[in-house]
């Protein structure tokens, strides 16, 4: 579609993006509410943010909730990477159509139906429940998501630097960490950050898998809703909401620069050739 | 393609244990636990931990689970046909699926057009624009909602400030709060996928259906809206299956005669704290998804068999 945009689309652009962005917004304007009531402006105060260092139970659950990201997230990159590997570069093997399967269905599968069936099988083991559990929880359903990224990226992958560097005498572990590594690196970060942010934003996985003294911050935020909306919550989430936004967009000016380095990289190697 | 074949044989151990890491861990910690929902949901109810009594006990071997064959039950299955709140909860969560899925195409549909009309340099930032609300939490969107659709909440405010109305719109705690939370949470859903394929479109065929006299909005009809139905009917997928069972949405906007499967199994699970009826209850909505979820793969690779 090459034509000009007309009125009637840059109005539905207009009102499209306002739906999108200004509950957000709302939220984080009432976050520097004076007043306890939420929705009655008493004046700007940042006050909320004062209380919120003062929360003790708010910060540890914070604290739960990063390590559980950090490390579920690390874990689901690694496995969810070489999945991406194995689907995009294996061939025929013996239960493939299982394996990806296995891989797309927990992109759409209910978060209830996920929840309860992992609690079911920790009970089972006997396993007790707490921070490794929802740590495993996370990491099985983000690993699928790193997967999906990842395979995007390696699909239109030139496969023919990598035979080179075979024919050269370069052994395939070190091929991968040289040659196809960093030509997957932006997937395989984005992969991650995705992963990240799913784990920090889980409710209801978490709360089927977890045990006692494993509160996480969306379960705190979601027991303090329910009792009503009050500016501290406004501050959690405005805190959690700019955290994201910023490593959002560093993330995607760097995979641009990135991208716009190798391709000149490219440009030049192959310049060179001829 | 030869590549692709010649690959395996050349397999050593170790890339056989590289493949079998994920492979293994989705075994254990995706299908197994399917398996283990559907055993529980053919046990009985127990007042012990874990609360139910096994329906197969391994420890007994062979015998054991011969006789533990015949001692399932599907008496939580005939207990969901039996009790009206289960059937009205599956049927209610397809509805209020249905309805939100038709909302977010009315309200996506002109913003990916739009998207799909703008000038290139734009689009980048577009797409972002549409990305980043999917990155911010989901628990944080539809918190986010409860401010504004309360009745002392900012829209009200707003529109008796208009003058358009002198009492409060009750929104929240009903249908309505659910279907604006699923349509605002999903919307990015739709619009991506939609805009992928308006975006493809040829634009030399509206050119010419204009020059042979076709109105615009004709040709809207007859060439954009067929031409963008694989986004539409993927958009659509991707917003109704997890519509069906959300449980944040309704637990938090809804009304308490707001029924929808995934709050029903909550409910069941952490305040009735009956994990076989749980478990059931999931085995049924899983049956339910299965057909919209094969659909949906189908089309997928129809797709891309397409592009190929």
């Amino acid at each position: 579609m090459t034509r000009g945009p007309t009125w009637f689309n840059i109005t539905s652009l207009v009102l499209g993006f306002s739906f999108l962005y200004l509950p957000i917004v709302l939220l984080v304007i009432y976050s520097f509410n004076e007043s306890r009531l939420v929705t009655v402006w008493g004046g700007f105060s940042t006050k909320w943010y004062a209380s919120l260092l003062q929360n003790e139970q708010l910060l540890d659950a914070a604290w739960v909730t990063l390590r559980v990201a950090f490390a579920s997230a690390t874990i689901a990159t690694v496995l969810g990477t070489l999945a991406a590997l194995i689907l995009v570069r294996s061939g025929r093997f013996m239960g493939r159509s299982l394996f990806s399967g296995m891989i797309f269905a927990p992109l759409v599968m209910p978060e209830v139906i996920l929840g309860l069936s992992l609690l079911l099988l920790f009970v089972a083991m006997g396993t007790a429940r707490g921070f490794w559990t929802v740590m495993l929880a996370h990491t099985t359903f983000a690993m699928c998501y790193v997967a999906v990224v990842v395979q995007s990226r390696l699909v239109g992958f030139d496969k023919s630097i990598e035979e080179a560097a075979e024919d050269l005498g370069c052994p395939p572990v070190k091929t991968f960490f040289l040659i196809t590594l960093p030509i997957i690196l932006p997937g395989v970060i984005a992969g991650w950050m995705l992963a990240f942010t799913l784990s920090l934003d889980d409710l209801v996985i978490a709360s089927f898998t977890t045990g006692p003294g494993a509160t996480t911050l969306p379960m705190k935020i979601y027991s303090q809703v329910r009792l009503g909306v009050t500016p501290e919550i406004n501050a959690v989430c405005t805190i959690l909401v700019g955290l994201v936004t910023i490593c959002v967009i560093a993330a995607s000016l760097v995979t641009k620069r990135q991208q716009v380095q190798r391709e000149r990289d490219e440009r030049a190697a192959f310049g060179a050739d001829g | 393609m030869s590549e692709q074949i010649a690959t395996p044989a050349k397999r050593t151990i170790g890339g056989k244990l590289l493949i079998a890491m994920p492979y293994l861990w989705l075994l254990v910690f995706f299908l197994a636990p399917f398996l283990i929902v559907f055993k529980i949901s053919l046990s009985q109810i127990a007042v012990s931990i874990p609360p139910y009594t096994p329906a197969i006990d391994l420890a007994e071997g062979w015998q054991g689970l011969v006789e533990a064959f015949r001692e399932f039950s599907f008496e939580n299955y005939i207990w969901l046909t039996e009790d009206a709140l289960y059937w009205k909860s599956y049927v209610s969560s397809v509805v209020i699926a249905a309805i939100s899925t038709l909302f977010t195409l009315l309200i996506g549909y002109p913003i990916a057009y739009g998207m799909a009309r703008s000038p290139q340099a734009w689009r980048p930032t577009l797409l972002m624009l549409v990305i980043l609300p999917f990155w911010t939490s989901f628990l944080i969107r539809v918190y986010a909602w409860i401010g504004i659709l309360k009745n002392e909440g900012l829209l009200n405010q707003f529109l008796m400030m208009l003058g358009l109305i002198d009492e409060p719109l009750v929104i929240l705690n009903t249908n309505i709060a659910v279907y604006i939370g699923i349509v605002y949470s999903y919307l990015p859903f739709l619009v991506l996928p939609l805009y992928a394929s308006l975006e493809r479109l040829d634009g030399s065929l509206l050119e010419a259906a204009e020059d042979l006299g076709c109105p615009p909005w004709k040709a809207f009809w007859k060439i954009t809206v067929p031409l963008s139905l694989p986004g539409v009917i993927a958009g659509c997928f991707l917003v109704f299956i997890p519509a069906v069972g959300e449980f944040v949405i309704p637990d938090l906007l809804g009304g308490s005669n707001t029924l929808m499967i995934g709050k029903t199994l909550w409910v069941e699970f952490f305040n009735n704290r009956d994990w076989p009826v749980s478990s059931a209850v999931a085995v049924i909505l899983l049956m339910i998804l299965v057909i919209p979820i094969v659909l949906f793969q189908n089309q997928q690779q129809k797709m891309s068999e397409k592009e190929g």
